[in-house]
């Protein structure tokens, strides 16, 4: 029986049991460096997979700051499940949001709500430097068919997808930056695998490296320039979604932090244990960093249909901070951590590790580089008015 | 040693009471028998000690506390066999 047919559990009930699974899987998704199939195949049986998809379409239509509280519950319990599902919903919102009432791309969006498809997303080119505002690869209309080959380093989860977003040059003659969407069922798209995933964390994303060569319908092409779909969706959602998942990291390090304080304390009552100030700060930091990811989610929710606001100078700089912020607190907090727990933080087994969080909250700075980023928004500062 | 005794035994070694544990009633407010809050964080710390349970945060309150009845109570809702 699925969960979807004991409806109506609320988005959050629902959050809560496929964390749970999660959690009960993380372990060995991080050992065996495998994709989180039991907790992706929960999240497909409760309808999670398809919450963003609007009403209209057959899904939820949750906001931004819904699939934030989503995002976070499994963060804290397995990173990489946390990870697949902020990068599925940043792709799914990319289409939803982005239809220019184009039939073969509203049909897409259905069949995401209708069959639970998992979305992953090809942005980053071997040869490009990292940039993923730059392509080499085009979409080549020239024999009757659409056809698309791209050389990435990295499709997170694309071997487990259902359909995968490609960008690529609008066509032969555009510039590197003319960029475009393609939606590319996973059966009109055949995936060589070119690199290996064994990451010091993460390592259930799957993000191996494929020599990807698709052919679809050329009305599979998103009729709205990349550019946009990346300023008013792509960019904000994913940082809110990626500052969730870290949030929820952070608040697991707090937490067993937390216990581990209790435990000391139990050994020496009357005494204030050696880690209860350190963990005060901890506290303390959470709880700025779940103020800052709240409210980041709801301002994006406030102008979601506001073309202007979300193309200003002052959201963009501001969701680039978030990346930035949010990325070097979640590896700040479970360092703390560390230092709270110990030997037993230190430990890969026992109640108290942090071995696995430690390891993840690594990748957060590197995923879309801080520096690249930051280099980014010193860009646009330049032309910022004030904020 | 019984349930209720290694509850007395907890309140004398770290409630701060006024008098023998033993002696005050079940029904009795502990506050008022001059238990502050810092002593019921080391109660609480001394009955997860001595049961091997883990108070969760609802319960974290002082009506949990307030009276060796109440404090009973959910030490037995906590428990993984019932005493």
């Amino acid at each position: 029986m699925t969960l979807i047919s004991i409806a109506p559990l609320s988005l959050l009930e629902r959050a809560e049991h496929a964390a749970g699974i999660a959690g009960q899987f993380a372990a060995d998704v991080d050992v065996t460096a495998r994709f989180p199939a039991e907790a992706v195949a929960a999240l497909r049986e409760s309808g999670l997979l398809a919450a963003s998809v609007p009403r209209r379409f057959g899904g939820e239509g949750a906001s931004l700051t819904e699939l934030a509280q989503v995002a976070e519950l499994l963060g804290a319990a397995c990173s990489s499940t946390g990870m697949v599902f902020a990068m599925h919903h940043s792709q799914v919102l990319s289409l939803s949001r982005h239809l220019a009432g184009a039939p073969a791309i509203e049909r897409v969006v259905s069949r995401i709500a209708a069959d639970g498809l998992l979305v992953a997303s090809a942005t980053t080119e071997l040869g490009v430097g990292g940039d993923v505002r730059s392509s080499l690869c085009f979409v080549d209309a020239s024999g009757g068919a659409t056809t698309l080959v791209k050389n990435t380093p990295v499709i997170s989860y694309g071997s487990e997808a259902d359909l995968i977003l490609v960008t690529a040059r609008r066509d032969a003659d555009s510039a590197p930056g003319d960029q475009v969407l393609v939606v590319c069922d996973r059966a009109d798209t055949a995936l060589e695998r070119t690199g290996t995933w064994d990451t010091m964390g993460l390592r259930g994303t799957s993000s191996f490296g494929y020599l990807l060569t698709a052919t679809v319908a050329a009305e599979r092409v998103v009729p709205v320039a990349y550019e946009t779909i990346s300023t008013e969706t792509m960019l904000p959602a994913a940082h809110v979604l990626w500052a969730a998942v870290w949030l929820g990291m952070a608040r697991s390090a707090t937490d067993i932090s937390r216990r581990y304080v209790r435990a000391t304390a139990r050994r020496s009552i009357g005494t204030i244990p050696a880690g209860a100030t350190a963990l005060v700060g901890l506290v303390a930091e959470l709880e700025r960093f779940e103020s800052l990811v709240a409210s980041s989610a709801h301002r994006f929710d406030e102008i979601a249909d506001d073309r202007d606001a979300l193309g200003s100078v002052g959201f963009v700089v501001s969701m680039n901070n978030l990346k930035v912020t949010a990325s070097t607190l979640v590896a700040d907090m479970v360092a703390r951590a560390l230092n709270i727990t110990g030997i037993s933080g230190f430990r890969n087994d026992g109640p108290y590790s942090v071995s696995r969080l430690f390891r993840d909250a690594q990748g957060a700075a590197l995923m879309v580089h801080n520096d690249r980023i930051t280099a980014n928004t010193a860009h646009r500062i330049l032309i910022q008015k004030g904020s | 040693m019984s349930r209720l005794d290694t509850i007395h035994g907890v309140l004398d070694t770290h409630g701060k009471l006024g008098s023998a544990a033993a002696t005050v009633p079940a029904g009795a407010d502990l506050f008022a028998h001059g238990m502050t809050s810092h002593a019921s964080v080391n109660v609480m710390l001394a009955l997860e000690d001595a049961f091997e349970i883990e108070f969760p945060d609802e319960l974290l309150t002082k009506a949990t506390f307030g009276t060796i009845e109440a404090i009973a109570a959910a030490v037995d809702a906590l428990s993984p066999v019932a005493a």
